[in-house]
This record gives C-alpha cells, structure tokens and sequence, in this order.
C-alpha cells in the first residue's frame, strides 16, 4: 500500500528527518493563503501515480496569487486516472545537490537493501539500468541491522562535502528505522536535496506492507479481496491468484474477455464465496460468470453453499467447475438445486465463452 | 526416491488446535504422513486426531522423534512458530498466508544461519504423491510418477498436478515454493534437487507475473540435463495491477508473462499457452 507523499512526510518528520516547510491544501484558496506564509512555493499534486512530474503534476509559485491560480489548474487535473484532491503546498528549496537515497527489498536474496546515488532527482530505474555503476548499496542482515558505519561507508561514495556527508549518513540510518518500524516494503527519498540549510527530504515514497496492518496504522484500510477491473464480459471468481489469472489467460487464448481478476484466497468459506458473486455480478458488462475452484484448503461444499447463498440475488448465468477437497458433496448440493458442476477446466471456460457470445447476440437483438 | 519429503519424514504440526491445522491435520493423516506431534502454546495435554498435542516443538522432540513442521499458524504469531522450527528442525514449511514480508525476510535470515530449509510461507506445501504430504493439497489431483512439479501458486500447481494424473503420468514430489515476494526455497533451489534425484524425468515449473525468479530459473535450467516443461501465469495482467499475491505485478513493463516465457524458451524449455497442454508436453520431451 503506497503512501502520499504527505503522509511520507509526516513520518520522515517524526523521525527527525527534514522536510520543507508546508501543508496540505484542499482548494485553491487554502492553496493561496498557505503560499503567503511561506513565499515562494512548490505546489505537489497529491496522487500515487508514479511520474507526477512529468505530468505536470509539480509546479512553482512565487507569489500567493499565483499560488491559487496554479492551484486551481492542478484541482481540475486528473493524473494516471486519479483525481486531484489534495495539494502538498511547500516552501521552494534552494538546491546545491540532489541525492538519491532509499531502502527496499531484494526479493531474491531475502533482504533489505540501502541504497544511495549521486544522480537524485531523475528516474532511479533508468540510472539502474544506463549506468549501475552510479548506484552504490548494502545488503543488511535483518537480524543484524544497519548501524552507523554502514551509513558512512555509502554516504562517502558520494564525494560529498563533509555536512552534508554527515547530513546523508543520519538520513540512511532513520531511513532504515522507518523501514523496519513501520513494516515498509520501500522507503525513498528522491531528490534528497543538500541545502545551504542542510540535507532536506523533498520528495517521500512510502510503500507498506498490507500484510503488516494488523501492527500498524496508517488511517487506511486494507483492499479486502484482491479485485481487478477488466473491459470483457466473462466475470471470473477463482481461488488462488495464479489460477485466477490462469483462468483468465485461458478464456483469453478461447476467444472470450475475462472482465475481471478476482481472488477469493485460501481456505474462503459460504460467506465469502456469496460476497464474491454478488460483487462480480454487480460489475457492468459481466454477461455470464466462471466459478473455477480448485479446493484445497477451499472446501468445495462451502462454495456450493455460497454459490446457493448468491443465486437468488445474481441474474447472470454461471458456469461452475470444480475439483478437489469435498467435491462430492458439493456437486451433490449444486445438483438439488439444478445446477450442474463442470469438471474440466478447459470444457467449462469453454462453455463460458459460448455462453458470453450467446448474451450478446441476445442483447443485440434487443 | 522423492524430494524433500518421503514415507519416512517425521512430522510436527505447529497450530494444530487451529480449524484449518485440524482439518489438514486430518487429511494429511488419511494420506499416510507421520504426523507424530502437534505444538499449540497453551494446549498441551490436548489430541487432535489421535495427534499428542505440546507447548513447544522441543517439548514435543522429547518424547518423539521427528525432522520437519508444516506451520498453520495465524500470520501476528506465525514468526514465532517458524523460528521455534527452524532452531529444532531440518524442514520447516509454512502454510500461513500474510505474513508481515520482514518477518519473512527473518524466517529466511535465520533459516541460512542454522541450515534448515524453509518452504513457503504462503505455500500449499510439499507433496510426494504415495508417500507423505506436509500441506494443503487435495491428494486425489495427484499420483506417484516421474515427473517434478515446482510453482509459486498452489491451485494452478493442483490444476497442472490434475492435466499429468489425468494424462496417466504423475508426479515424483510437487513443491509450492509460495507466492510471497520473500520466500525460503526458491525455483532455482527445487530445481538442483530435481536434477540430482534419480526418480525424477522430467521437471514442470510453474511461473507467474513479477519479480524475475522465473529468469534466475532460466539461467539455471539452460546447465540441466533433465527436460523442462514451463508455464507462466498472467499473459493478460494488465501493468501496475497487483494480481493477488503480494509479488504478482508488472511494474514499469517489467516481470511480465512475454518476458518470463522468452527466458524460459531461450534456456531450452518448452514452455505451454494453456496450463492443460502441459502433458502433451511432457510427453514429447520424456520419449
């Protein structure tokens, strides 16, 4: 779950980490009034599309006035399909020096990683990819930590002067703080600007680990079920998220559109199963839904009581496959109430994908 | 032979009181594993299934012996439980879905300083069909054959295990490496012990969208004298969306399914646009 850049911020903050004077503006006006206490400023649209700059979703302000009317253009904006809703108005920097650091997991390997450059300010990935060598980082045993020295010896490839060699070593290590405290899967900071002033956080990527919510609070909830919206007509609830996206590259490869990616996870009972349906049947377009269970830890039976639960309020057709724990029976509830259960994964998305075409040909015939 | 597991692992059931610990308990005893123990903090005394429940994994290797844990313990304490494991035994697989990715990168930290092999978390688990089964899995998709399956997701794994049995082949053990971003075992790692077991022919891997262990699996497969069948879930992901598993997502055009199967392909697998033309694959490859 990515952070605002805002709320990255106030947690930099607590952390003793600097951040540019500023605050959050919910309309021009504020946006104007903001900008009179602090002179000249940079508006930031507050969205968690990547590549905000490039949208012209960061611009500068040197008087209230203006302030205000650059407000107002960022509030009709809308970036990457998010609207704008919210302005981080802060104090423009006066930048000597824009440095790249942040924290992330390499997956591979298992563990954190700290990693400082000198090229700050432009995409990380592209620096990654032309030219590696400007990347300087260290691999951190968890169990160990990242201490001070650690810090020095990154912040000293960076050739830099020694307050703001200081500056960036102090940086890292509360980087890495943030990172373990708050359960972050990514913390960045890009540009980390040296000032006159000292080294100022102007940006603030935070990324957290959803996983992680039930010890920590970041005034957001989880997403619930794992829910992606599609253009197609074949709504699809499965279990288990490689399969679920195998069912829809399969409906794909038959000729149908899937209309969405939906997981109903490991070990979902009648209710969840229920609340799955309604939620696909509600999705405008859906012509006919594919319940594609492979029950392991999910037991068959409780999707046929859900399926059963949601049939009264779902007037889209269903073609239902399933195999594997309590199949039998149920098969056997399905079939009390008329509705036959495929067992061949490829028969049944096939079945969908006739059933998809049929719906439309009826509804164009309308 | 088999890997990992076979009719002769010794098992602990961590969470065993659990509904979903009990449940699979049952089953994995109905397929013959040798469950000897079950751990639950606070319920020892207690059976499950005939299973000698105890407070902790060294108090149940006192009175019985064993190797490996199949961990169900919820994700807030599942940290806990997996380094209780780690410390006392030789495998340790964690079924719990959830997990908080820094206990992860833990659990993976302190499995490499004591030489236990971790698999999972977020796994279905290990199966080697006829023999033992540390997981979730349902048995009747699988039976003894000579072919290795290896997959980052338990269902398709289940639904690929199905297409071979069906096909009148079978699988010489199936390991859910787990769809977590952080994981114990990785592809690479399964592979090497395929490639050194003398009863597996074949190996199947079961990718999917994000991250590049599908590509460290290419570079390791291109060295292996065994055949291997691919298949990568995810060819219609649209980019920047999470498809469930906290790794499965395509980021700035990379990790995709095109990607994963051009690497697959150039290592000289042969790599299935459905997950039921995998047999046909296997078939042509094993004669």
């Amino acid at each position: 779950m990515k952070l605002y850049e805002y709320q990255g911020k106030r947690i930099f903050a607590e952390y003793g980490i600097e951040v540019p004077a500023g605050e959050v503006a919910t309309s021009p006006e504020e946006a104007g009034r903001i900008a009179s206490r602090l002179g000249e400023v940079v508006l930031k649209a507050q969205v968690l599309t990547g590549g905000r700059g490039k949208a012209g979703g960061v611009r500068f302000a040197s008087s209230p006035e203006e302030a205000e009317r650059v407000a107002a253009e960022l509030f009709a904006m809308e970036l990457g399909g998010e609207r704008v809703t919210e302005l981080l108005v802060e104090q423009r920097l006066k930048i000597r020096r824009e440095i790249y650091a942040g924290v992330t997991i390499d997956r591979a390997l298992g563990k954190p990683v700290v990693m400082v450059s000198g090229e700050g300010g432009v995409d990380i990935e592209e620096v990654a990819e032309r030219s590696p060598e400007k990347i300087f980082s260290r691999h951190v045993d968890p169990f160990v930590g990242f201490y001070p020295y650690m810090a020095r010896e990154l912040a000293s490839r960076l050739s830099l002067e020694r307050e703001a060699f200081i500056g960036v070593a102090e940086v890292l290590l509360k980087l890495y703080r943030i990172f373990t405290e708050k359960d972050a899967q990514l913390v960045e900071v890009n540009p980390l600007a040296v000032t006159d002033g000292g080294v100022v956080a102007a940006d603030a990527k935070v990324i957290v680990d959803e996983d992680a919510l039930f010890r920590q609070d970041f005034g957001q909830r989880s997403r619930g079920m794992p829910y992606v919206r599609l253009e197609g007509s074949i709504g699809c609830v499965v279990n288990g998220a490689g399969l679920a996206m195998a069912t829809m590259d399969t409906l794909k490869h038959l000729g149908g559109e899937p209309a969405n990616f939906l997981d109903i996870g490991g070990g979902a009972g009648e209710e969840v199963m229920r609340e799955a349906l309604l939620k696909v049947a509600s999705h405008p377009g859906v012509r006919v839904i594919f319940v594609n269970i492979l029950g392991g830890i999910t037991r068959c039976d409780e999707i046929a009581r859900g399926i059963l639960a949601a049939s009264r309020s779902v007037d889209v057709p269903l073609v239902v496959r399933f195999r594997g724990t309590n199949e039998e029976e149920g098969v056997r509830l399905l079939r009390e109430a008329g509705i036959e259960v495929e067992r061949d994964m490829i028969e049944a998305a096939r079945m969908a994908v006739e059933m998809s075409r049929r719906q439309r040909d009826e509804h164009s015939c309308r | 032979m088999s890997i990992l597991v076979d009719e002769d692992t010794r098992v602990i059931v961590q969470g065993i009181t659990g509904s979903q610990g009990s449940f699979h308990t049952k089953l994995m005893l109905e397929y013959g594993t040798r469950i000897v123990a079950g751990v639950t903090p606070g319920k020892g005394g207690e059976e499950v299934h005939g299973v000698p429940v105890y407070n902790s994994v060294r108090e149940a290797l006192r009175e019985h012996d064993a190797s490996a844990s199949v961990v169900f313990v919820p994700a807030p304490f599942a940290l806990d439980a997996a380094l209780e494991a780690i410390e006392n035994l030789e495998l340790v697989v964690i079924i719990t879905e959830g997990i908080p990715v820094h206990d992860s990168m833990k659990i993976k930290a302190f499995a490499e300083r004591h030489g236990t092999r971790v698999v999972g978390p977020n796994t279905a688990g290990i199966i080697s069909p006829g023999k033992s089964k540390l997981g979730i899995m349902p048995a009747q998709v699988f039976a003894p054959g000579k072919v290795g399956v290896v997959s980052r997701s338990g269902t398709l794994a289940y639904e690929i295990a199905l297409a071979i049995t069906e096909a009148g082949m079978g699988q010489s053990t199936l390991v859910g490496i787990g769809g977590d971003p952080v994981v114990g075992t990785s592809f690479v790692e399964v592979l090497e012990m395929f490639e050194e077991d003398g009863e597996t022919e074949a190996v199947v891997l079961i990718g999917e969208i994000g991250g590049d262990a599908e590509e460290r699996a290419a570079e390791f497969i291109s060295g292996m004298s065994k055949p291997v069948v691919g298949y990568v879930a995810g060819i219609t992901a649209p980019p920047g969306k999470r498809m469930g598993h906290a790794g499965a997502i395509i980021t700035r055009g990379k990790g995709t399914a095109e990607d994963k199967i051009r690497a697959l392909e150039g290592s000289g697998a042969l790599v299935a646009r459905l997950p039921q033309e995998i047999p046909e694959l296997l078939r042509r490859v094993l004669e």
